[in-house]
């Protein structure tokens, strides 16, 4: 009986050592990029035009390009991907096939690296579509990768809609479309939200899909058909190539920290959610 | 005789799936009187009620035969639309339901989706209905705040305030005191009783007590069929069913 | 206006929508279903283009060069029109199978943690630490693999310290969260009772964790691993960064190493002709492997469903 003890004992401060690496693993690499990053930021860096490839000056026109893939992004990712949700649990047929084909396809999306997002983005819309490296081709590739972040985090909040609100709606008389508009997606709005913050931090980080499609130009993009450089590509030029490794910890440590507050706004909005569902 | 039938059904059946859960039910409902709707669980009472506003067919594989005649109107005929139906005809469910909005907003969500958009015309209409559902003078003072907020009889009150804004001329009860306490109970009941003055009223209830106390003529349903339909006084004095009887001195169920 | 009439006849006109408002607003909702069906559409037609214009560029470069060679020989040299991924194709799997071999039992021991030993407050911290892991973007952990984990391997363990050994780091790190959550949720999914009356029956907390809820969630699990393993195959820039991009067959796990991805975002830029099909050729075997790599989980789902039943 005694050794028995002794066993469980040490398996306890075995979780307890794995879930403690987890949590050192994530704090050294914050803790080191803030640490290196913090001295190089300043106002000047972020307001500056980068000169000589990046070696000097600031990263402002990485900011705007990165500012501007997003929300173009997020503009057409939000109404397709709510829209979506909506379809599949508020009008589709439980067992349709259409329904059960977006699904299927919403998760395999879900799955397919950005490398391959990326070069389907440069064959179709920065070639067959004639739009060229351009914020536009970045943001239509970067809106298909966030469709199923969005649609999923929607459709979950949809469904934790309670149902006594449609059949109530429906029976005052409410169409369909009023009772969705004027009672669901208002019930829905923060697990809505908290999916559209996600792809926020998604549309930012992303490299691999952005590079191919939205290009590298150091030029600030001017408009829809521009090429664009993000941060990111940024991040990854600049280290990979050796310019600028103060320069790359600086713009490092304004992509963790802009990750950090995302991650912050989404539990905030999570947290209204399960909060008002246990009021209710 | 002055006997005026607001709601007629012709031989309503309907079927989840494989299962029939109505049997040819034909029942005439008088206007401006209470009908109430009796028996044991999962006798279809309440589904039956769902014929009426056509809400069943919010339950997929769900089918409906037979007629229903809102004053010699088919209700199931092919051109008949369901908005204009259930304006018509308001339902109050067993668990109060309010919207997570303010009283205010409640209220005049009926309305709004029914095209008012004047202002005083709204505030009128949500003064009237809620005065009409005895809550007025509990909730006028702070029409603003949250609907949740409410007690679980004061809700269920607001959702008849609710379904009065949309003047139905039908209002379906679906066990709307179930959840309730006793005081809160007879407070509905009181309510009752005004509103069948304006309006045709069908409730069903597990409560015998209470069909007895609110009700002109009372229906038992049993297994799918209706089995008897009668002024309540004489159903539940003088039964003509065996098993009507049986129910009623609970001897089962 | 509607109001006003409500207190008076009911008249089959009415209830037939023949009311100019009603109508309007049945034509409303018509427009507004399509536009919600199209949206919905709009993932079905993404999984078409994507795979019609991948396939339209690397298939034929494939069929010309036949699916063994292209997929098994080592002579990548496209100056010369030699266009074999073995290297590649190795290198992904090395890489992978390295990071997988030490994050699947860390993810595990942390996902059995946060669902059954630590306290609430604890797993909810853990909890937030995990999902801010998966919010960093694949290039800082490259940026961090490439200034702290190469050269610490360089100093230590020999090497230029551009290997396997960094990518599998950085990797593993990068699929922490991925595997943790799925199998932390379906730890949590395991009826209580399972663990009750294992516990009732005398078994020591440890004995019903390895020996009941691991078990019960093991279709979880495995679906927790093979998307990790997705997500790792499919991972191009922390990879690109810290792996030293070398197209040779690794010896050892301090031997440098080029993945499929990496040769992808390493060689689009200047890739024109066949090389840039050979190119896209990888990009349909990677789109293959993830597609392979949903239907088990699709067939783990429907196996599970059916146990249930």
């Amino acid at each position: 009986m005694k050794t028995f003890d002794w066993k469980e004992k040490l398996l306890t401060v075995l979780f307890w050592l794995a879930a403690l690496a987890v949590v050192g693993i994530l704090f050294s690499i914050i803790g080191y990029i803030v640490w290196k990053g913090i001295a190089v930021v300043n106002l000047d860096f972020i307001l500056e035009a980068p000169s000589r490839a990046g070696r000097e000056g600031g990263i402002s026109i990485a900011i705007v390009g990165t500012v501007y893939l997003t929300a173009v992004s997020l503009a057409i990712a939000t109404p397709l991907g709510v829209g979506t949700a909506i379809y599949l649990e508020e009008y589709a047929r439980r067992r349709s096939k259409f329904a059960y084909l977006v699904n299927l396809t919403s998760e395999t999306l879900a799955g397919v690296p950005s490398i391959v997002f990326g070069l389907f983005g440069f064959v179709f819309f920065v070639i067959f579509l004639g739009m060229g490296w351009s914020v536009l081709s970045g943001s239509l590739t970067l809106a298909i990768m966030l469709l199923p972040t969005i649609t999923r985090t929607a459709q979950e909040a949809i469904l934790a809609v309670p149902h006594e609100y449609r059949e109530n709606s429906l029976a005052l008389g409410a169409s369909k479309w009023q009772t969705v508009s004027r009672i669901i997606i208002p019930s829905a709005l923060p697990g809505i939200v908290t999916g559209i913050i996600l792809s926020i931090g998604r549309a930012v980080g992303e490299t691999a899909a952005v590079i191919l499609t939205a290009g590298s130009s150091l030029g600030m993009p001017g408009g829809l058909f521009d090429p664009a450089r993000t941060m990111s590509v940024h991040l990854y030029i600049l280290a990979t190539e050796g310019i600028s490794l103060e320069r790359a910890f600086g713009t490092a440590f304004l992509i963790v920290i802009l990750v950090i507050v995302i991650n912050y706004f989404a539990n905030l909005s999570l947290y209204r959610l399960s909060h008002s569902r246990n009021n209710r | 005789m002055g006997r005026k039938i607001k709601i007629k059904t012709e031989d309503i059946s309907v079927f989840y799936r494989d299962f029939q859960a109505l049997f040819n039910i034909n029942i005439e409902i008088e206007e401006n009187k209470v009908t109430a709707l009796i028996g044991p669980s999962g006798c279809g009472k309440s589904t039956f009620l769902r014929t009426i506003n056509r809400l069943n067919e919010l339950i997929e594989g769900t089918r409906t035969k037979g007629q229903v005649y809102l004053e010699d109107v088919p209700v199931y005929a092919k051109d008949i639309n369901v908005v204009a139906l259930r304006k018509k005809v308001g339902i109050v469910f067993q668990k109060p339901s309010v919207f997570p909005m303010t009283i205010y907003e409640n209220v005049a969500y009926g309305p709004k989706i029914h095209g008012v958009k004047k202002k005083n015309l709204l505030n009128e209409i949500v003064e009237r209905s809620l005065k009409a559902a005895n809550l007025w003078d509990e909730v006028s003072s702070r029409l603003n705040s949250p609907a949740a907020q409410l007690s679980g009889g004061q809700q269920q009150r607001l959702v008849i305030a609710r379904v009065l804004a949309v003047e139905p001329h039908v209002i379906l009860m679906d066990e709307p005191a179930s959840a309730l306490d006793p005081v809160s109970t007879s407070k509905l009941e009181e309510l009752i009783s005004e509103l069948k003055k304006k309006y045709t009223i069908v409730i069903v209830t597990h409560n015998m007590q209470q069909a007895a106390r609110v009700s002109d003529y009372t229906g038992f349903f049993l297994n799918g069929y209706l089995v008897e339909f009668n002024r309540t006084s004489e159903l539940f004095v003088n039964p003509r069913d065996k098993r009507t009887e049986d129910y009623i001195t609970g001897r089962f169920g | 206006m509607l109001i006003d009439e409500a207190g008076g006849e009911m008249s089959r006109d009415y209830f037939a929508g023949n009311d100019a408002d009603l109508v309007r607003r049945k034509l409303i909702e018509k427009i507004i279903e399509k536009l919600l069906m199209f949206s919905a559409g709009i993932s079905i037609l993404a999984i078409v283009l994507i795979s019609l214009f991948i396939f339209a560029q690397g298939l034929p470069l494939i069929s010309e060069i036949g699916i063994r060679s292209f997929l098994f020989s080592l002579d990548w040299s496209p100056s010369r029109g030699e266009f074999g991924i073995g290297a590649m194709f190795i290198g992904s799997l090395v890489v992978t199978f390295s990071a997988l071999l030490w994050a699947v039992p860390l993810s595990l021991t942390v996902a059995i943690f946060m669902a059954e030993i630590a306290p609430a407050k604890i797993g909810e911290i853990m909890a937030g630490i995990v999902e801010l892991l998966a919010g960093i973007p694949s290039v800082v952990y490259g940026f961090f693999g490439l200034i702290i984990i190469v050269p610490f391997i360089r100093n230590n363990l020999g090497g230029n310290g551009m290997s396997v050994l960094a990518g599998a780091f950085i990797l593993g790190i990068m699929i922490l969260p991925t595997i943790i959550n799925i199998s932390r949720d379906s730890i949590v999914a395991v009826p209580r009772e399972y663990k009750e009356s294992s516990l009732a029956l005398g078994a020591t907390y440890y004995q019903t964790i390895s020996r009941v809820l691991v078990p019960a969630a093991k279709s979880g699990i495995i679906t927790a691993i093979i998307l990790g393993t997705g997500r790792a195959i499919g991972e191009t820039m922390a990879v690109v960064m810290v792996t030293g991009n070398a197209a040779i067959i690794p010896e050892n796990i301090l031997f440098p190493v080029r993945t499929m991805t990496s040769n992808i975002v390493l060689e689009m830029g200047y890739a024109v002709g066949d090389h840039q099909a050979a190119l896209f050729a990888t990009g349909i075997v990677l789109f293959v492997f993830i597609v392979v790599l949903n239907l088990v989980i699709n067939i783990l789902k429907a196996v599970k469903r059916n146990e249930n039943i």
